[in-house]
């Protein structure tokens, strides 16, 4: 065995799979520029460099890839939204996650165990039962339980606690899921740079060259990089490198904290949300309990962590399953949340011709990262925007045609 | 535990105040068109740095504004509405 394994090593025909490749020297120039290389920059330079055959192109990290919102996000995928134009866009997110791996050669270890949302409150159930009708009609799985039925698909859960905030049933959503999210980030990456991508750590976005409507060379701590498209991806930062273009976003930022305890054995089978508690949890493959997600209550450029935060969101969790009152954490984490008013992401088009926007993330980007990579390469290639992204225009608030998904967003409010 | 000093009740727990966000000036209702009004309803100061934001202590319902740097979450000072505003 050790002599086959040492053979199998020293093989020409199993060559050592190169990781992402070092950062290279900066050209002078490149098609397409994306700042930011977390997972939605990344899917898009994939998806620009296979389906599109655009391979001159760089993505920029201030850090290192995926080592912002990418990393610190808790991996929910999903779709039950309430407009129907959000609820179009994330089902196309959940397909794409369901043929992920094999787009990717990449296990992404998706797992489509299902979301169950919880009621604690008679209004909490009206607005399940309006999300469970438009996602029946946008043809997603999602449908209202009865206590009986939370039961059954959460059978460890504490329905009431002593009277205080009784479950009073659910919104079972079968499409949704987790995935790991380095992996979704590797993965992208690995295949974007096999294709010619150059993927850039370490490297600054420090201000535009802009030239009437148009955004003629991106300044970095590398050097000057002259572009014939821009995307900004920057997450948490999608307001300053925005504003660094003269273009200002209805954004706020707010530090959004989560937590994991130590492994356990496989116990919980669904994702678990409670709107009340501001709490939800899922299992990691690997046993931890990931907790998230409490937004701060006011506006912070700050990734800390507050000891306030952390027992509310430990409340949360001992509430739904008491058993968890002696389980250790093992690690806690903020990330920085750019929130829109609506609680809806903007894409596409700024007032410059060749910048465009995959911003305004906040609490929901990683279940979006397939499609919005793939939607915003497309809008790069086509030099358009594509009917499925129009009702996420920057304008949308100047018309106010606001796409209200905060009673489905979970995390902060 | 973080400290917020009220200019009417002293320092107390930051959990007993509620943030209502940086202060905006307010347009002429007569005069404003509307994407002047969008910009005043949807986009409020974000810059990483000292904001002046409005505050409210919850069980005095008392307004009153703040300070506040958005990077290093530092209160630099807490004053009555009806004082001059400084940086604002």
């Amino acid at each position: 065995m050790p002599l086959r394994l040492l053979k199998y090593g020293l093989s020409r025909d199993y060559p050592v799979s190169g990781d992402i490749p070092a950062t290279p020297a900066l050209k002078p120039a490149y098609d397409v520029v994306i700042i930011g290389g977390g997972g939605h920059g990344l899917s898009c330079a994939h998806h620009l460099a296979k389906y599109h055959g655009i391979k001159s192109v760089a993505v920029l990290e201030k850090g290192y890839l995926a080592g912002g919102n990418t990393a610190r996000n808790t991996t929910t995928i999903r779709s039950n939204y309430i407009t129907p134009e959000g609820i179009a866009f994330y089902k196309e997110g959940v397909e794409l996650f369901e043929r992920l791996s094999q787009e990717l050669d990449f296990n992404v270890m998706f797992s489509q165990r299902g979301q169950l949302t919880l009621a604690h409150t008679e209004a909490t159930m009206r607005s399940f039962h309006m999300r469970a009708e438009m996602g029946k009609h946008m043809g997603t799985r999602t449908e209202v339980v009865d206590q009986k039925g939370v039961e059954e698909l959460c059978p460890l859960i504490n329905m009431d606690y002593g009277g205080a905030l009784e479950i009073l049933g659910g919104l079972w959503h079968a499409d949704g899921g987790t995935a790991r999210h380095d992996a979704v980030a590797w993965g992208y990456a690995a295949q974007a740079s096999r294709r010619g991508v150059e993927i850039h750590q370490r490297t600054e976005v420090q201000g535009f060259e802009v030239v009437g409507d148009r955004v003629q060379a991106v300044k970095t701590n590398r050097g000057r990089v002259a572009c014939g498209q821009v995307l900004i991806a920057t997450g948490g930062m999608n307001y300053d490198v925005a504003l660094m273009a003269g273009v200002e976003l209805p954004i706020r930022c707010y530090p959004l904290q989560a937590m994991v305890t130590q492994p356990l054995k496989p116990w919980l089978h669904t994702l678990v949300s409670s709107v009340s508690l501001h709490t939800y949890l899922v299992q990691s493959s690997r046993g931890e309990v990931v907790i998230g997600g409490g937004s701060d209550p006011y506006q912070l450029y700050s990734t800390r962590s507050t000891l306030d935060m952390k027992v509310h969101l430990a409340e949360g969790a001992v509430h739904l399953f008491p058993f968890l009152q002696g389980v250790r954490l093992l690690r806690q984490w903020a990330g920085i949340t750019d929130m829109t008013p609506d609680y809806s992401p903007i894409m596409g088009a700024s007032p410059l011709a060749n910048l465009w926007l995959d911003c305004g993330w906040g609490t929901w980007g990683f279940k979006a990262t397939p499609v919005a990579g793939k939607r915003m390469a497309q809008t790069i290639a086509d030099g358009r925007v594509p009917d499925i992204l129009k009702p996420f225009a920057l304008e949308r608030f100047e018309t106010f045609r606001l796409l209200n998904e905060m009673g489905a967003t979970a995390a902060s409010h | 535990m973080k400290l917020l000093t009220c200019p009417m009740n002293g320092p107390r727990n930051i959990d007993e105040f509620q943030s209502f966000g940086p202060v905006r000036a307010r347009p002429d209702p007569n005069a404003t068109a509307d994407p002047e009004w969008s910009r005043h309803l949807f986009r409020a100061e974000n810059r990483q740095g000292v904001v002046v934001e409005w505050w409210r202590h919850v069980p005095s319902n008392y307004f009153f504004l703040a300070e506040r740097d958005l990077v290093s979450n530092e209160i630099i000072r807490t004053f009555d509405a009806s004082e001059p505003r400084g940086r604002a």
